[in-house]
């Protein structure tokens, strides 16, 4: 088992690549810890995962966006388990407009989840890895960070600084032995892909060089990856995984 | 060994300076020891030392021996009044 006993804690685990990165880390031994904003769907969640875990699931509810939240979320966690050795930082929402139409409000939600969580989580994260001598922190951007679409200036702006985020965190973290790395997945089965009209959605699988749309459990398993020992000496990079997805 | 000397010894192994230079007095950024890598070893030697998990606020608040002491206690740790 890749992961055995190691303590990890997944943000936006209730669905996708949240859902398919914990019940992969479940198979692997991990003792997960998974979040969500919603308690009664974490709770569904951790009913659907449990067959597959042999150690006890913890729900942590919060809004990563919500800096206070954090902070009383990771405290729950440190009472919980006394550390951290993985963080997937997967929560996140997209919300695309033209940048002519685009509100403050919109930014400051896309961005509240996608970059400041991510940065919320990572700080409180590390300082737990660190006392435990080391750990692996996972941020999951975006094909749209790495390069830009039209309608997605604010998504993609948001997930970019992810990218900035990681490579940043890797060099200021490594002497710590915690390694900081990002996934770029391209279009993925998730509610999202399944909610474009069916134009939308075939000019997504023709930009795909393998013609099809790729699964959350195939960016579950370069988390997987990133996560484990076989990934020992990575730190700062950016994997994509999007079948060769041109933008 | 008393309440205050886990402290001492955190400062004292985080710095890499002599428990005897760990008073009150001792302010961050004071000595070329006391620098922000090694604020936030220190950081983590208290976590330990104490079994707690500090918010980010009181990391940055903690600009001196006494201070640290004073944010501790919100933590439940007692400190005795002399070193």
């Amino acid at each position: 088992m890749l992961l055995k006993d190691k303590l990890v804690l997944i943000t936006g685990a209730t669905k996708g690549i949240g859902f398919a990165t914990a019940k992969l880390f479940a198979q692997q031994g991990a003792q997960l810890l998974l979040n969500g904003r919603d308690q009664e769907s974490l709770e569904q969640v951790i009913k659907e995962l449990s067959p597959f875990s042999q150690s006890k699931i913890t729900p942590l509810s919060f809004d990563v966006s919500d800096p206070d939240q954090v902070k009383d979320g990771f405290q729950r966690l440190f009472k919980t388990v006394k550390g951290l050795d993985i963080l997937v930082n997967n929560a996140g929402v997209l919300d695309d407009a033209l940048i002519g139409m685009v509100t403050p409000t919109q930014i400051q939600r896309v961005y509240g989840a996608n970059t400041f969580g991510s940065l919320y989580c990572g700080q409180y994260a590390s300082r737990l890895m660190q006392r435990r001598g080391g750990g692996s922190i996972i941020n999951i951007s975006s094909i749209i960070g790495t390069n830009g679409n039209e309608g997605q200036a604010v998504y993609g702006g948001s997930k970019a600084a992810v990218i900035g985020m990681t490579k940043s965190l890797a060099k200021e973290l490594a002497p710590s032995n915690i390694r900081v790395n990002a996934i770029a997945p391209g279009f993925i089965d998730t509610d999202m892909a399944r909610s474009l009209d069916d134009d939308k959605f075939q000019e997504r699988i023709d930009s795909i060089k393998m013609n099809r749309i790729g699964q959350p459990e195939e960016v579950g398993n370069v988390a997987l990856f990133l996560a484990s020992e076989l990934s020992s000496y990575v730190t700062g990079q950016v994997i994509g995984v999007d079948g060769g997805m041109l933008i | 060994m008393s309440t205050n000397q886990p402290l001492i010894n955190a400062f004292s192994s985080a710095l890499g300076i002599d428990t005897s230079a760990v008073t009150d007095e001792l302010e961050y950024n004071t000595i070329p020891q006391w620098d922000s890598v090694a604020h936030m070893s220190l950081v983590a030697e208290l976590e330990s030392a104490f079994d707690i998990m500090l918010d980010t606020d009181d990391i940055i608040d903690m600009s001196s021996v006494a201070k640290a002491k004073e944010i501790l206690q919100k933590y439940d740790v007692a400190f005795e009044d002399k070193e």
